[in-house]
């Protein structure tokens, strides 16, 4: 069988550089395109510049013809947008729903103009503002997809009125994405020696680790902890055993029809003896390909590096080979160039 | 994430006024998140300089040439502290920074509507004013 799985990168991966002013939005488009990953999923309010807030006016569509061009120079393809909602935008009260909305509308439209065919909505979206912004979607072209990321999972009340909205909608215009960092089976060890590097307790965060790769009682370790009193750092390392989750791979089977897109996480590529490609360290992608082949799922994986910010303060942080080492893994998993 | 850039590396320098005297010390900082914010999400930080807290009232953001108090940037909510810009966080303290090392510890805090608690970001820069 052929895989339809498509290969792609969130310019989420290369905010290091970018931040850092080493690659440009045009440097991060080309670093995926050379690795064949070719559907490009973008931030607004990352890489691009003058993003408007709701109630002012759009980008000039000299940016999108800009980015046209550059789509059509690497033979890109725009896949997502990943919006955000700031409901707490003003001071003492939140956003209420009509404001809601009219935020998700300038999505929307930015995606149109994009030539992209989704949004990942932020997990703190109100499912009814989804669906009052459904119609507008529609009449857009644009689909609209909750990200499902811990420590939220498919069993969470919240996103289960996600895809009520969906079943109601349509999932040909609402559904989900789903972020591989749900299948966090070992805790990320770049996330362990940073805590180690900040003074966490090597004995107890020896047994946070064993306990979360065990799938053991995080949170009564977390609670016994909080009572001894242990340093913030330690504790901050047992909250992320919390905060973080390993739900069986099987758990996509369930939802095929409303996975729009994957964010394809990955914490720490690193070599594996007898394999002629790295491995992620906690993420067990070799699992999770196979699933969504027999699904038949046919969007993209979409890599999304996030061990940037766990090694900053200790080595260079080196997105690009980070990606083409994830992509070579999702090429090997997949079978096929793309 | 982006905690050395806090406080970015260089950036402190003794702030003169009219008289030419030292009237506090500024600093370049870069918003500790991926992606920028409007301003009325920031919230005031913590500054500690060799372990005494400055006073908030003592604080002042300029931004894309403007200067805010923190109590003031509550109600900016239509100007995006965007990526690869830096604003000046100035200290008001008659005399500024002494010759010699100082400890300059900020905690930024944002406001991200996602997270149940308030974003907490903090860096230590020890600093030497000739």
């Amino acid at each position: 069988m052929t895989s339809q799985i498509k290969r792609g990168v969130s310019l989420y991966s290369y905010q290091h550089e970018y931040v850092h002013g080493t690659m440009d939005l045009e440097d991060c488009v080309a670093a995926a395109a050379k690795e064949g990953a070719l559907g490009i999923e973008t931030l607004g309010e990352q890489m691009i510049p003058g993003f408007p807030f709701p109630g002012q006016a759009d980008l000039p569509d000299s940016f999108y013809s800009w980015w046209q061009d550059l789509m059509a120079k690497y033979g890109t393809t725009p896949t997502v947008h990943d919006m955000f909602l700031d409901t707490k935008r003003y001071r003492g009260r939140l956003l209420n729903h009509s404001e809601m909305v009219d935020s998700l509308k300038r999505d929307i439209r930015h995606t149109a103009k994009l030539g992209a065919k989704g949004i990942r909505i932020i997990v703190n979206t109100p499912p009814e503002v989804v669906e009052s912004a459904a119609p507008y979607a529609r009449d857009h072209g644009v689909w609209m997809g909750v990200e499902v990321h811990s420590p939220y999972s498919f069993e969470d009340d919240w996103i289960k009125r996600h895809l009520e909205v969906a079943a109601r909608v349509g999932s040909d215009v609402v559904g989900c994405v789903p972020d591989m960092g749900i299948f966090v089976h070992k805790l990320p060890r770049v996330v362990v020696d940073r805590a180690l590097r900040d003074g966490a307790d090597p004995e107890l965060a020896h047994e946070i680790v064993n306990t979360y790769n065990s799938h053991g009682d995080t949170q009564a370790l977390f609670d016994r902890l909080e009572r001894q009193g242990v340093d913030g750092v330690t504790l901050g390392l047992a909250r992320n055993g919390i905060h973080m989750i390993a739900q069986p791979v099987d758990c996509l089977r369930d939802h095929a029809e409303f996975i729009k897109h994957i964010h394809a996480k990955f914490y720490e590529m690193h070599q594996v003896e007898g394999f002629d490609y790295w491995h992620e360290y906690s993420i067990p992608y070799h699992e999770i390909v196979p699933v969504l082949e027999e699904i038949g799922y046919d969007g993209y994986l979409s890599s999304e590096y996030e061990g940037n910010r766990h090694i900053e303060d200790a080595e260079p942080v080196d997105s690009v080979t980070q990606v083409a080492a994830h992509q070579n893994m999702l090429k090997a998993l997949i079978g096929k160039e793309n | 994430m982006f905690d050395e850039m806090i406080i970015r590396e260089g950036s402190v320098r003794n702030v003169t006024g009219p008289d030419g005297e030292a009237v506090g010390f500024s600093f370049e900082a870069h918003i500790p998140y991926y992606r920028g914010l409007g301003l009325s999400m920031i919230e005031t930080p913590d500054v500690v300089v060799d372990g005494e807290a400055v006073p908030a009232e003592d604080l002042r953001f300029t931004y894309d040439g403007v200067t805010r108090t923190f109590a003031e940037l509550a109600d900016v909510s239509d100007v995006r502290w965007e990526l690869r810009t830096f604003a000046t966080i100035t200290v008001l303290r008659p005399g500024g920074l002494a010759p010699g090392e100082h400890d300059v510890h900020v905690n930024l805090r944002l406001r991200v509507s996602y997270l149940p608690f308030v974003s907490e970001n903090r860096f230590t820069r020890r600093v030497a004013v000739a």
